[in-house]
């Protein structure tokens, strides 16, 4: 399966250098044995760090894009640093792939495939992915549409602008849109990034249900894995439609065909249930996996057994079904019949039925714990408190009558960066701080972590708090200069707008405080040993970092992942591989 | 904060969406206000302390799973309020259709308003229709029936003053209404993306008394005949 055995214990500074090096792009001037070694590996872990770096440096440039369009937004006209002046095109063109990345290039690879893959077969027990080849052709397909999506931005006519939603007929029609190659290379990355994870699904779903250590039984199987495993199977139920819906847009672009096109017999409306049919689903596709690293996260510094397992788990699956049976609320006023409107606000409403249930029971666990405000912590307890604003500023939007004032509005958008921004931020950084031991052998600087955890928080609630009242005010979506509207050009909107950026320019300084965190402590953290934290799981049996093949010897699994402070021990946890 | 205290109500309905938005804010905010509270609290109230070991509770039991079963139930009481209440709106405002005093029609294109407005007969499609560009008007009080046609892409006509915002589709006529309850010049906004010229789409309502109306519709008429 996996390339020839490597030496176990190559040095983590030069595992640590590969994978930084790679996801720069950059590794002409190394010999072979490093190609086969990071570039062209089926090892779990370095596709998995493959994916992180990629999924990151595509953060960086989806972070950068928001940093231009936001100083356009307060500043309108003005010359950005870094930038030049921002005309109508370019404008469009960076609010769509801003929210095409973060989605597709940023939530997607770094939370599923990344901590996927890295995670599933230590987790589990094993040495690697059941499919370890198709693991790797997932990877290059995937970099391949990183590719495809950035040399979209560099064709004539540049990159498209129809927003990430890519509604026809504007986005089918080059004389409508403007942008002949641009939308087209944008639909055949965001197709690409499609076969990607499904690809990399197959194989996340079949090795949590087959390489299991001896012993770990359905319910033994620690939340973040199952919640990867939920996510993987909500996508692959939810994309086809997509992936032909992607095609047909392709067809309208470029043989002219007129799947979406009224005038001859198409329709546009078609697209946009196609594309919500997958949209929702999506949403849960990358929250799921989020609240499992919480899950993890949570139960570890409190010290706590997960209060109610098992209902964590059903919610999960609830969720994952019900959210195939609200798309229709992202459509209340496009023109679909008003009274399918109702349906649509019910299902919706209803969906904060399992998710308030989820949050319940990660509150409820707090009870009773010996909590300690680590820095993966403090991210994993941020993540609870601002996606709790996320969930019940949803349901505004999800009740149809109220919808039609905040449809497009920078309300809906507000709301949705407190989900997105907790789940591909918050739960990220949650992550990455947690599993940063085991991934390199050593700690992170933990006052840098709080500096740059309280400077995120902080700045995030000050972008996001002041584009809820904007929203409000009726700010609409995708309008580059709101001067053209009598009502929206107002002091007291420009304010909220210009702090909204400044708080944007502060939450990019301090992410500079993680980077340099990051490199620094590769080769100057504490050594991390192999469970510093203490924690109960397996991944924390192997070595850190685990070398190739994982374990020196397979473990077993006697009992379940969250067995903390059980009253027949003196310690306070009980790692799974531990005989009774 | 509700809407209003941002943008006036002009419209019959305006200020039925706005109440809407207080009642799911209320229910919302309760929630929310009593859920970070309990967090926080827990948080400080069970931060670690030298020699005191968490408490083994799997939640799995009758009595522990009812702390999250009740407020659960709570929950669901709330969402069938809210969904009552948000379809009950929807349905006045978007499902029905009371009968027209007059009819406009908007046109949407890359990146214009047009509107035509029946003229003195009344009925669209006839010699005496007045076709304005980016400018609208209405008489206060009538009941208008708008006839919502796109000449290229998708638009939205957004009217915040009214709380009435509709997808404009290529291809297909939608027809929606409004009655407007107070005079004045307002925005109407293309509210969904239209391509490059999508920020320069803007229109204005002109809301006016049945006579002000006339005399306009017979100055246009005017112009027009000469």
């Amino acid at each position: 399966m996996a390339t020839p055995a490597q030496e176990h214990s190559h040095a983590h500074d030069d595992h640590a250098h590969g994978a930084d090096g790679h996801g720069a792009h950059d590794h002409g001037h190394h010999e072979m044995s490093f190609w086969s070694k990071y570039v062209f590996s089926t090892d779990h872990k370095v596709i998995g760090m493959q994916y992180m770096f990629t999924g990151l440096a595509m953060g960086i440039i989806g972070a950068f894009f928001s940093y231009v369009f936001r100083m356009q937004m307060a500043y309108p006209g003005h010359h950005v640093p870094f930038f030049g002046v921002v005309s109508a095109a370019e404008y469009n063109s960076l609010i769509t792939n801003h929210g095409t990345i973060m989605i597709f290039w940023l939530a997607m690879p770094v939370l599923i495939a990344a901590f996927g893959n890295f995670l599933i077969p230590l987790m589990l027990g094993c040495d690697d992915m059941v499919f370890p080849r198709l693991n790797r052709l997932s990877y290059q397909i995937f970099l391949l549409s990183a590719l495809v999506l950035i040399a979209s931005w560099f064709v004539p006519g540049g990159g498209f602008g129809g927003a990430w939603t890519a509604y026809p007929p504007l986005s089918a029609k080059a004389q409508y849109n403007l942008t002949p190659m641009g939308s087209s290379l944008w639909v055949i990355a965001v197709a690409l990034e499609f076969v990607a994870f499904l690809i990399g699904g197959i194989n996340f779903v079949t090795t949590a249900m087959n390489s299991r250590a001896p012993g770990m039984r359905m319910f033994d199987i620690p939340m973040v894995v199952w919640m990867i495993v939920i996510a993987s199977i909500l996508f692959m139920a939810s994309v086809g439609p997509l992936i032909a819906g992607a095609f047909m847009l392709l067809f309208d672009q470029t043989i002219g065909t007129g799947f979406y096109d009224p005038v001859r017999g198409g329709d546009p409306i078609l697209w946009q249930h196609l594309f919500w049919f997958f949209g929702h689903p999506e949403v849960y596709v990358v929250l799921l996996p989020a609240v499992g690293i919480v899950a993890e996260i949570i139960t570890v510094f409190s010290r706590k057994k997960m209060f109610a397992y098992k209902t964590v788990l059903y919610t999960a699956f609830g969720t994952g079904i019900l959210s195939f049976f609200v798309w229709a609320h992202h459509q209340f006023i496009a023109g679909i019949d008003p009274r399918m409107a109702n349906v649509f606000t019910a299902t919706t409403v209803l969906i904060s039925i399992p998710i308030a249930e989820m949050m319940f029971v990660f509150v409820a666990t707090l009870y009773g714990g010996s909590i300690e405000l680590t820095t993966p912590m403090l991210w994993a307890l941020g993540f609870i408190a601002e996606f709790i604003i996320g969930g019940v500023t949803g349901i505004f939007l999800g009740s149809s009558g109220a919808d039609i004032y905040f449809h497009d509005t920078y309300f809906v958008l507000a709301h949705f960066h407190y989900t997105f921004v907790p789940i591909a931020v918050i739960a990220v950084f949650a992550g990455i701080t947690y599993w940063y031991p085991k991934m390199f052998g050593r700690m992170l600087n933990d006052t840098l972590g709080k500096i740059h955890y309280w400077g995120t928080i902080i700045a995030f609630n000050g972008i996001f708090i002041p584009l809820f009242l904007t929203g409000m005010g009726g700010d609409h979506r995708r309008i580059y200069n709101y001067d053209n509207f009598p009502e929206l050009a107002n002091d007291r909107l420009n304010h909220l707008r210009e702090f909204a950026t400044i708080s944007l320019v502060v939450l990019i300084f301090f992410q500079f405080i993680f980077i340099v965190n990051f490199f620094w402590s590769l080769k100057n953290g504490k050594k991390a040993g192999n469970n510093p934290w203490n924690a109960n799981t397996l991944e924390w049996v192997a070595p850190s970092p685990p070398p190739h093949g994982n374990f020196a010897e397979l473990p077993n699994c006697y009992r379940g992942p969250y067995e903390y402070s059980h009253p027949d021990r003196e310690q306070d946890f009980w790692p799974q591989n531990e005989p009774a | 904060m509700g809407i209003e205290h941002y943008i006036e109500q002009a419209s019959s309905y305006a200020a039925d969406i706005d109440n809407l938005i207080w009642l799911v804010g209320v229910l919302v905010g309760f929630w929310f206000v009593l859920i970070e509270f309990v967090f926080f609290g827990l948080i400080v109230a069970y931060r670690r302390r030298p020699g005191v070991k968490a408490q083994y509770i799997t939640g799995e039991e009758k009595h522990q799973k009812r702390w999250v079963g009740i407020p659960h139930e709570l929950v669901l009481v709330c969402d069938v309020v809210i969904i009552i209440a948000a379809v009950r709106v929807w349905v006045d405002v978007k499902q029905t259709l009371p009968p027209a005093g007059e009819t406009v029609r908007v046109i949407a294109q890359q990146w214009a308003w047009s509107f035509v407005h029946a003229g003195p007969d009344g009925k669209l499609d006839t010699a005496d229709d007045i076709k304005t560009v980016d400018e609208m008007h209405v008489k206060v009080g009538t009941v208008y029936h708008f006839k919502l046609e796109s000449r290229d892409v998708l638009h939205s006509f957004s009217v915040p003053v009214f709380r009435l915002k509709q997808d404009v589709i290529p291809g297909r006529e939608i027809t929606g209404w409004f009655k407007a309850t107070k005079l004045g010049i307002h925005d109407i906004q293309c509210t969904e993306i239209c391509g490059i010229g999508h920020g320069l789409m803007p229109a204005r309502i002109v809301i006016q008394t049945k006579g002000e109306y006339d005399a306009w519709t017979a100055a246009q008429t005017a112009t027009a005949s000469r």
